[in-house]
C-alpha cells in the first residue's frame, strides 16, 4: 500500500478513533452503566462522575506507561541479564564488562566536558543575546535569527558545520571557513578539525551551542522583561553603571529562571547522539554516552551492555528528574 | 529605561554593533550551506562560498583545437582560429562566455605573461594571440602547427553564477538513487500522524488533570513532570521488542506509535498548564447549565486552548521532521524503502563527504520546510517554550 495513503488511512483511524472512544465511553458510562434516572440516580451520578476521568486519562496513562515507563524497568532488567545465554540473570556483570571498556570512560569524559560547557555556554550566550536585543529597535528581528537553529534538525546542523570545519588540501582554495580564516591569521597548513583529539569535542559542542542559545534567550528575554522596573530605577537613582545593573540587580533576579534554562539544556546534553552520530560517528574520541549505547545495541548487538549504558544516562538524568517532581509539587500546593 | 539617567550614545553604539556582530556569526553557517547549495561543482571546488557574491578570477588551462584538423593555410602561413572556451566545450560557438580573459600565457612558468589582444612571439615566426573573450588565433609553419593543439594558461574573471541545477538532481531527477523525493514523503508520512494522534489523546488527559476532581491527580501530574525528561534511549530496545512480537516489527505503524508515546508528556504537561489557566467561572457556567465534561471539553476547552494547541504541534512538528534516532530504530528497515531525509544526509555524509553540491542541497531541502514553519508560527512556538519550561 502506498505509505502516504497509509498514513491519510491511520490518521483518519487515529482521530476516528480516539474522538469515538471518548464519546462512545461517555455515552457508555452515562446512558447504560450509571443512568443518572432511578431510584439512584444521586448516587450513580456520582460514580459516573468518579470513573470519568479515568476514561479520559485511559489512553494517555496507557501510552506512557507501555512507551516510557515500562521501559525504563525493561532496560534495567535487560541490564542485568545476558541475551544470549537465553536471558540468565547475571548480576552486575554487564557493568563491570562496560567498566572495563575504554571506550565507556572516554564516553563518560566526553559527556561530563558536554555537560560542563554546553549549558554553561548557551546560557551565558543566550543571556547576554536576551540582554543586548532587549531595547534596541531591530531587537525582534535579530532574536528571530539567533533562534532559528532550532527549528534545524541536529543532521542539518552537523552538516553546516562540517561545511564550516571543511579542510582541503594544502595547494587548493579551502572552502571552509575556519581554515580560510585560520590560514588567513597565519596558519601554517589547513587542519582537518574534527580529527584533532579533546579540541574536536568542542567543535561538536559548538553547534549544540549554536542551537541551544536560541531557546535560552527566549527564555531569559521573558525573564529579564518580568523584571520590576522600580529595582532598576533605584539602581540607576543610586549611581550604578549598565554594567553593575545587569551583574547585580538583574541577574540575581532571574536566578531562577536561568536554573531551568540550565537544566533544561542539561537534559538535551544528556540525551545528545545525533550530532556525534552524524558528524565523527565517535571516531577520533569524541564518544558520548548516548552514541555509546546505539554502537553497543546496534551494532555490537550487546543488549547487556547497551542497556547498562542507558541506565547510566537515567541515572544522570534522575537528580534532574526528581528536582523538577519536587517543584511541580510545590507548585500545585 | 536604562535611559532615564542619560545613557552614553557610544554604548548604544557599542550594543547595535554586538548585535550585528552576534545575528552575523549565528546565520552565518547557515547562510553558508544556503549559498553552497546553489553553485555548481566547479564554483564549490574553487572558492570559498563567501566568495560566490563576488566575481571570481580564476585560474585555467585550456588547449586550442588540433592543427591537423583544424588548421587553414593562409598566405603560406598556417592558422588555426577559434574560441578557446568553445574548444573546451564550455560554450556554444557564438562565442558568448561569461569569463572574461585578464592574462593569459603560453607557459606554466608564465602563465600571465601577456594582456588580452597582445600578440605572443612562439619563436620562429610562431605567434599566438588570445583576446578578452578568448577568441585566439595561433598561426605558424607547417611544423610548428602539428600534433597537439598549444596548451594556453589563462587567468579570467567570471561572474557570480547561480544554478537550480544541484535542486533539480537532488529532488526531480527519477534516475538519481540518492535523492530525496523519496525520503521527503517519507518524512510527511511519519510527520503528519505523529503530530496528529498525540494531541488528541494529550487534550482529554490534560482536562481530566486540571479540571476533574479525583483521588491520586496531583500524583499523576508530578508523574507526567518525572516523564517528561526520561531518556527516549531506555526505551528502544524494549519496545522495538514489543513491536517485533506484536507483529509491528520495523514501520510507519511503530514509528507512528513511538512519537506519540515519547511526545505525549510535554503536550500533557503544556497543554494542562494552559487549561489551569483559563477562567474557572466559564467552565462552571456551563456546568450549571447542565454540559457534561464531554460537552465542556469539546466546545469550551477546546477552542480555547488553540494556542496551547498550536505551541504543541510546533514542537511535535519539528521534533518528528528533525528526529534521526526513532527513525532510524522503529521505521528504517534493511530494504531502505522507508528511509527519512535526516537518514538519507547521514548515509551521504558517509558516502559523498566531499560533494558539497550535493550535500547542501540535500541538507537545506530537509531544513526548509522547518524553517518555513519556525518563522510562520514563531509566536506560538515561543509561548508554548515559555509555558514549558519557565513553570
Amino acid at each position: 500500500m502506498n505509505p502516504a495513503l497509509q498514513g491519510l488511512i491511520t490518521i483518519v483511524v487515529g482521530v476516528g478513533g480516539c474522538v469515538a472512544y471518548f464519546y462512545l465511553s461517555n455515552q457508555f458510562l452515562d446512558r447504560v452503566l450509571f443512568p443518572p434516572r432511578g431510584p439512584n440516580t444521586g448516587r450513580n451520578i456520582n460514580r459516573a462522575n468518579a470513573i470519568r476521568p479515568w476514561l479520559f486519562l485511559f489512553p494517555a496513562l496507557f501510552a506512557l506507561g507501555l512507551y516510557l515507563a515500562y521501559p525504563v524497568f525493561e532496560t534495567l532488567r535487560l541490564s542485568l541479564t545476558d541475551r544470549s545465554a537465553g536471558g540468565a540473570f547475571v548480576g552486575l556483570d554487564n557493568y563491570s564488562r562496560m567498566a572495563a571498556d575504554p571506550k565507556f570512560w572516554e564516553a563518560v569524559r566526553n559527556n561530563f566536558l558536554w555537560l560542563l560547557i554546553v549549558p554553561a555556554a548557551s546560557t551565558a550566550f543566550g543571556l547576554l543575546a536576551a540582554q543586548l536585543t532587549d531595547r534596541i529597535s531591530w531587537g525582534n528581528i535579530a532574536k528571530s535569527l539567533i533562534f532559528m537553529p532550532m527549528a534545524i534538525s541536529f543532521v542539518g546542523a552537523a552538516v553546516i558545520f562540517k561545511l564550516v570545519y571543511d579542510a582541503r588540501p594544502e595547494d587548493v582554495a579551502q572552502i571552509g571557513v575556519l581554515n580560510a580564516i585560520y590560514l588567513q591569521l597565519g596558519g601554517e597548513s589547513p587542519i582537518t578539525w574534527l580529527t584533532v583529539p579533546f579540541w574536536n569535542n568542542i567543535f561538536l559542542m559548538v553547534v549544540l551551542i549554536w542551537i541551544q542559545t536560541g531557546f535560552a534567550m527566549v527564555i531569559l528575554s521573558a525573564a529579564l522583561r518580568g523584571i520590576p522596573e522600580e529595582t532598576i530605577e533605584a539602581a540607576i537613582v543610586d549611581g550604578a553603571n549598565p554594567f553593575q545593573i545587569f551583574f547585580k540587580i538583574k541577574v540575581p533576579q532571574i536566578a531562577g529562571t536561568i536554573v531551568v534554562v540550565w537544566t533544561t539544556i542539561t537534559i538535551v546534553v544528556l540525551k545528545v547522539f545525533d550530532i556525534v552520530f552524524a558528524m565523527t560517528n565517535g571516531q577520533w574520541e569524541t564518544q558520548v554516552l548516548a552514541n555509546y549505547m546505539y554502537d553497543k545495541l546496534f551494532r555490537a548487538n550487546d543488549w547487556g551492555v547497551g542497556s547498562a549504558s542507558a541506565m547510566i544516562i537515567m541515572l544522570l538524568v534522575t537528580p534532574i528528574l526528581v528536582w523538577n517532581v519536587y517543584n511541580a509539587r510545590k507548585e500545585m500546593r | 529605561m536604562d535611559n532615564i539617567a542619560g545613557k552614553k550614545s557610544g554604548l548604544t553604539w557599542a550594543v547595535h554593533i554586538s548585535v550585528a556582530a552576534l545575528v552575523l556569526l549565528w546565520i552565518f553557517p547557515t547562510l553558508g550551506l544556503l549559498v553552497s547549495s546553489f553553485r555548481t561543482t566547479d564554483q564549490i571546488r574553487s572558492s570559498g562560498w563567501w566568495a560566490a557574491l563576488f566575481p571570481a578570477v580564476q585560474n585555467e588551462v585550456f588547449r586550442t583545437a588540433d592543427p591537423g584538423e583544424f588548421r587553414v593555410e593562409r598566405d603560406g602561413v598556417f592558422v588555426v582560429e577559434g574560441n578557446l572556451y568553445v574548444v573546451a566545450g564550455r560554450a556554444d560557438t557564438d562565442g558568448d562566455v561569461a569569463a572574461v580573459v585578464q592574462a593569459w600565457g603560453t607557459s606554466s612558468r608564465a602563465i600571465g605573461a601577456y594582456a588580452p589582444g597582445e600578440t605572443a612571439d612562439l619563436g620562429d615566426g610562431e605567434t599566438m594571440t588570445v583576446e578578452a573573450n578568448g577568441d585566439y588565433v595561433w598561426t605558424g609553419s607547417d611544423d610548428q602547427l602539428s600534433g597537439r593543439g598549444q596548451r594556453v594558461f589563462v587567468t579570467a574573471e567570471s561572474p557570480p553564477e547561480f544554478t537550480f541545477d544541484n535542486y533539480q538532481t537532488v529532488l526531480f531527477d527519477p534516475g538519481n538513487r540518492e535523492g530525496m523525493a523519496k525520503a521527503f514523503f517519507n518524512t510527511l508520512t511519519v510527520t503528519i500522524p505523529a503530530t496528529i494522534i498525540p494531541i488528541l489523546i494529550a487534550a482529554f488527559a490534560a482536562y481530566a488533570l486540571a479540571w476533574m476532581e479525583f483521588p491520586g491527580r496531583a500524583l499523576l501530574v508530578a508523574g507526567v513532570v518525572a516523564l517528561l525528561v526520561v531518556p527516549l534511549q531506555l526505551a528502544l530496545i524494549p519496545l522495538l521488542t514489543l513491536h517485533n512480537d506484536i507483529g509491528i516489527g520495523k514501520g510507519y505503524l511503530g514509528v507512528w506509535l513511538a512519537h506519540t508515546g515519547f511526545g505525549l508528556p510535554l503536550a500533557i504537561y503544556l497543554l494542562r498548564n494552559y487549561m489551569v489557566g483559563l477562567p474557572r467561572e466559564i467552565i462552571e457556567c456551563a456546568k450549571v447549565d447542565g454540559a457534561t465534561d464531554f460537552q465542556i471539553f469539546v466546545k469550551i476547552i477546546l477552542p480555547l486552548s488553540f494556542p496551547a494547541l498550536a505551541s504543541f504541534a510546533i514542537f511535535q512538528f519539528l521534533w518528528t521532521w528533525n528526529d534521526l534516532l526513532v527513525a532510524m530504530v522503529f521505521l528504517i528497515d534493511s530494504s531502505g524503502e522507508t528511509t527519512v531525509m535526516t537518514r538519507q544526509i547521514v548515509e551521504l555524509l558517509g558516502t559523498r563527504g566531499g560533494d558539497w553540491e550535493i550535500l547542501a542541497t540535500s541538507a537545506f531541502v530537509s531544513i526548509a520546510v522547518p524553517l518555513v514553519v519556525f518563522f510562520a508560527m514563531q509566536r506560538y512556538l515561543v509561548r508554548g517554550l515559555l509555558a514549558g519550561s519557565v513553570k
